[in-house]
């Protein structure tokens, strides 16, 4: 019998962990709060076309499906919030103005995923509805700085790209769909010779600019560098323009910069500035976020929007681990004025374990580095 | 400076590599067909090497375990190379990705739409992606080794292997017939590493590119 045997990739968290991911949580979502980000809580499950269109529409391989008996149709568990959200501002709540929501939740992936290969990440996320301007992108990227320094994430480098630029190549050279989606491979791994290989037959400024983006990443320089390489299409050097705009816009949240133009994650539902975050000590993005408009026409309205997710289980992977909290042992009695010390104790913070009767021998298991005592006529918490 | 960790793999590929690395101004310490360690220093106290099999490259730079890594394009192509980046080709380890049959062996008669095929192979990938793109059905064997037994024992119709110089094939009466793809060998790179690590990484990729010697 292997009862407590878990899926793989399937895990615990057990209580050391466990409060430290919930003090993160905690923060973050305040925070979130402070900056008039409203919490939603999506349903864990939905019918599948719902969570695979839009921004999830490369999840479908990712997407645990179940029949749903009373309908017969195919549900899908969650693969990411960010749909759910799109959902609800689109079709729920039928704002004009900003909409601006926040989550944190647990979604499934078929295979383990991320900084954490798990395949239960608990995601947590902010997103921006309703607002097409840079303006709001700053917002979404200043939120998300603050964030992970607040959860004591240090050395922070937000990578930049925009995928109009690589969008504006195909659609000036009129390339056709199956050879974007080749190129987009290329690219996406900086394959130079295999971007050099599908662009043969293409005009050669566009086919030196497709090349180029492969080079095109590091610090604010390639901005400049880019500017000289590309074709100067209306759409290429708004883009180089915006992220000018946010990478100044950044400089005194104590973060590196950087560029990266052959990024194209998520090209099939962003649309516009997409960014991650990296951190010293881990070896992928902590956080990944970008603009998304026009998601929402799949759900009945098409509304501009941005955002961020980010994986707390990942995030918690290169954190120092954590200490075992502090507590203090009462014992049990029958006394009044214990009772009222106790409970003055707990609404002041303190964690206070009642000792029951009959495990003595196993009071270091409770972790308690103090103990209420009885000196006299009053009740002093001593040092163990 | 942070340390830099690359990824390599004993043998033809580790040979091929030495001039590159020291072309970046890297000597390893040790040569790892006489020393059994894994991992080895190098005259510079910020990279060291890993030994690692050569297909598992992928794995080790995707996860972050090595910051760089080569890797023939056959592992890559097999691996899904999902994750990483490859910016260079190095040009090195060169060789074809080949379809081979006993000799006598009518493979053009066979190889037409629709046909069903048995192909014994350690690249699974490439051989299902080959033969349904000329439209036919093959029934795959996954083997780890000395694929050129395999049709002599009636155990397949044909294989797909890299071929080098073709000795193998001959010296066991196999004959090349089809061409899949020219392999050679590409760098690698975590995608964390060149973002954090970039000071240090770009030079290296620099190096690797000045001295590459372009291919036929």
């Amino acid at each position: 019998m292997r009862n407590w045997l878990l899926p793989e990739y399937i895990e615990d968290v057990l209580p050391a962990e466990a409060a430290r991911m919930e003090q993160m949580r905690r923060k973050l979502l305040d925070l979130f709060h402070v900056h008039g980000y409203q919490l939603v809580i999506p349903p864990m499950l939905e019918y599948l076309e719902s969570l695979t269109t839009g921004a999830g529409q490369d999840l479908d391989l990712a997407t645990f499906k179940v029949v749903d008996l009373l309908t017969g149709r195919l549900m899908g568990v969650r693969a990411d919030i960010t749909p759910q959200t799109a959902r609800i501002d689109a079709h729920l709540l039928n704002r004009e103005g900003v909409t601006r929501l926040c989550y944190a939740g647990s979604v499934l992936r078929t295979r383990p995923d991320g900084l954490a290969q798990t395949r239960e990440p608990l995601q947590v996320g902010a997103e921006l509805f309703g607002h097409a301007g840079v303006e709001s992108d700053i917002e979404i990227q200043h939120l998300l700085v603050q964030g992970l320094q607040s959860v004591g994430i240090a050395g922070l480098q937000i990578d930049f790209s925009h995928v109009g630029i690589f969008r504006s190549l195909v659609k000036n050279a009129g390339i056709a769909r199956e050879q974007e989606q080749g190129l987009l491979a290329a690219l996406q791994s900086k394959d130079k010779s295999e971007v050099a290989e599908l662009t043969t037959g293409l005009p050669s400024d566009i086919r030196n600019a497709l090349l180029s983006l492969a080079d095109l990443n590091g610090g604010i320089e390639v901005l400049d560098e880019a500017q000289q390489r590309l074709p100067s299409y209306v759409e290429i050097r708004q883009a180089l323009q915006d992220l000018r705009h946010v990478a100044q816009q950044l400089q005194d949240c104590d973060v590196l910069v950087s560029f990266d133009l052959a990024e194209l994650r998520g090209y099939h539902y962003h649309s516009g500035m997409v960014f991650a975050a990296y951190a010293q000590g881990y070896s992928g993005p902590l956080a990944l976020g970008g603009r998304y408009d026009e998601i929402g026409s799949s759900f009945g309205r098409a509304r501009p929007a941005t955002g961020f997710s980010l994986d707390l289980r990942g995030l918690a992977t290169a954190l120092p681990v954590a200490e075992n909290g502090k507590a203090i042992l009462a014992p049990y009695a029958d006394d009044a004025q214990l009772h009222q010390i106790i409970a003055a104790l707990r609404a002041a913070g303190e964690v206070v374990v009642v000792d029951l009767p009959g495990h003595e021998a196993h009071r270091a298991e409770l972790g308690c580095d103090r103990t209420l005592v009885k000196q006299g006529s009053a009740w002093e918490v001593v040092t163990n | 400076m942070s340390q830099i960790t690359i990824a390599l793999s004993k043998g033809r590929i580790f040979e091929e590599t030495v001039p590159l690395l020291q072309a970046a101004g890297i000597v390893p310490a040790e040569d790892p067909e006489s020393s059994r360690k894994l991992i080895i220093g190098t005259n510079r106290d910020d990279v060291r090497l890993i030994i690692v099999r050569a297909s598992d490259v992928p794995t080790y730079v995707e996860n972050g375990g090595a910051d760089l890594g080569i890797a023939g394009k056959d592992v890559l192509y097999e691996h899904g190379g999902v994750g990483l980046y490859q910016p260079l080709d190095l040009q090195i380890a060169r060789c074809k990705m080949m379809v081979a049959v006993r000799e006598g062996y009518d493979y053009t008669a066979v190889a037409r739409p629709g046909a069903r095929l048995k192909v014994a192979t350690k690249y699974t990938k490439i051989a299902r992606e080959h033969f349904a793109a000329k439209g036919m059905h093959v029934d795959l064997i996954k083997l780890y080794g000395s694929m050129e037994l395999a049709p002599l024992v009636g155990l397949a119709d044909a294989i797909v292997d890299l071929v080098s110089t073709g000795g193998t094939l001959r010296a066991n009466h196999l004959v090349a017939v089809e061409e899949i793809m020219p392999i050679s060998s590409r760098l690698v790179i975590n995608q964390a590493s060149l973002k954090l690590k970039r000071s240090q990484i770009q030079p290296i990729i620099d190096a690797f590119a000045g001295a590459v010697t372009p291919g036929k």
